[in-house]
């Protein structure tokens, strides 16, 4: 396997307003790589989604975003509250996000669903009062 | 039909229109962000009455057309700015959500 190329963002926990930065940015990238349209979406949702649970939820984190020949990883990584019981937050309109930012028009329990439906692999590490780490890949077809 | 012949066959108010040739393909209408990541396609008419910051990076991700602030809904402070940097039309009008879709479909049948 080839060197990846990698992409790094810290995803800022303090301000929702800006979230999705990252997400734009690694369109952006992608899109200059010449990947299809169709993988840079689903690429885009699914870091979306997990940059706007990290703002949510862990007050920020880091997203690395790998791009490999034959395949695009991204691996999202925080150190929130880790989530308590998975089964239940994959679960389509499960979210307990607060009023605040449902008012803002998240909150939907769709985030990791989302993540899931977009990419073809979604491994989910979590530790309650530690961290998160997502890791989600998503195969290019050549 | 362009974002620019849907901006002035339903009147709509011109809050951005950097890609004033953009392709309209169909319509949506949403105002649940994550809701709308995952189902709008390329070439909507995203019709919604949120109007915060987020529409721009939602609308930017999902390659709408363009959106349009239904309800006489005016954006929140730096929105116009932001789709201007990215590149997102944004319109607006005082019609509801339902009387713009069934005037996009008009438009687009």
């Amino acid at each position: 396997m080839s060197a990846p190329l990698v992409y790094r963002y810290d995803i800022d926990g303090e301000n929702f307003t800006s979230a999705g930065e990252a997400s734009v940015k690694v369109k952006k990238s992608l899109r200059q790589l010449g990947l299809s349209q169709d993988i840079i979406r689903r690429v885009s949702i699914a870091m979306y989604e997990g940059e706007i649970n990290m703002v949510i939820h862990a007050n920020g984190g880091c997203a690395t975003v790998s791009v490999y020949p034959e395949k695009i990883e991204i691996v999202l990584d925080d150190k929130g509250p880790g989530i308590p019981n998975i089964d239940l937050a994959m679960q389509e309109g499960f979210s307990t996000a607060p009023e605040r930012i449902r008012s803002l028009g998240f909150g939907a329990g769709m985030g990791l669903p989302n993540m899931k439906a977009n990419t073809d692999e979604m491994k989910i590490e979590t530790t309650v009062g530690v961290g998160t780490k997502i890791t989600m890949t998503v195969n290019v077809n050549r | 039909m362009t974002v620019a012949q849907l901006q002035k066959e339903l009147d709509l108010k011109i809050l951005s229109m950097p890609l004033p040739e953009k392709e309209v393909s169909s319509g949506y209408t949403g105002d649940l962000l994550s809701f709308v990541m995952g189902t709008a396609q390329e070439g909507d008419a995203w019709v919604t009455i949120m109007s915060n910051l987020n529409i721009v990076a939602v609308a930017t991700l999902t390659d709408v057309a363009c959106v349009i602030l239904a309800a006489g809904v005016t954006p929140d402070a730096g929105v116009i700015e932001k789709a201007l940097e990215k590149e997102v039309n944004i319109l607006s009008s005082p019609l509801s959500a339902y009387e713009l879709c069934a005037m996009i479909a008009g438009q687009l049948s």
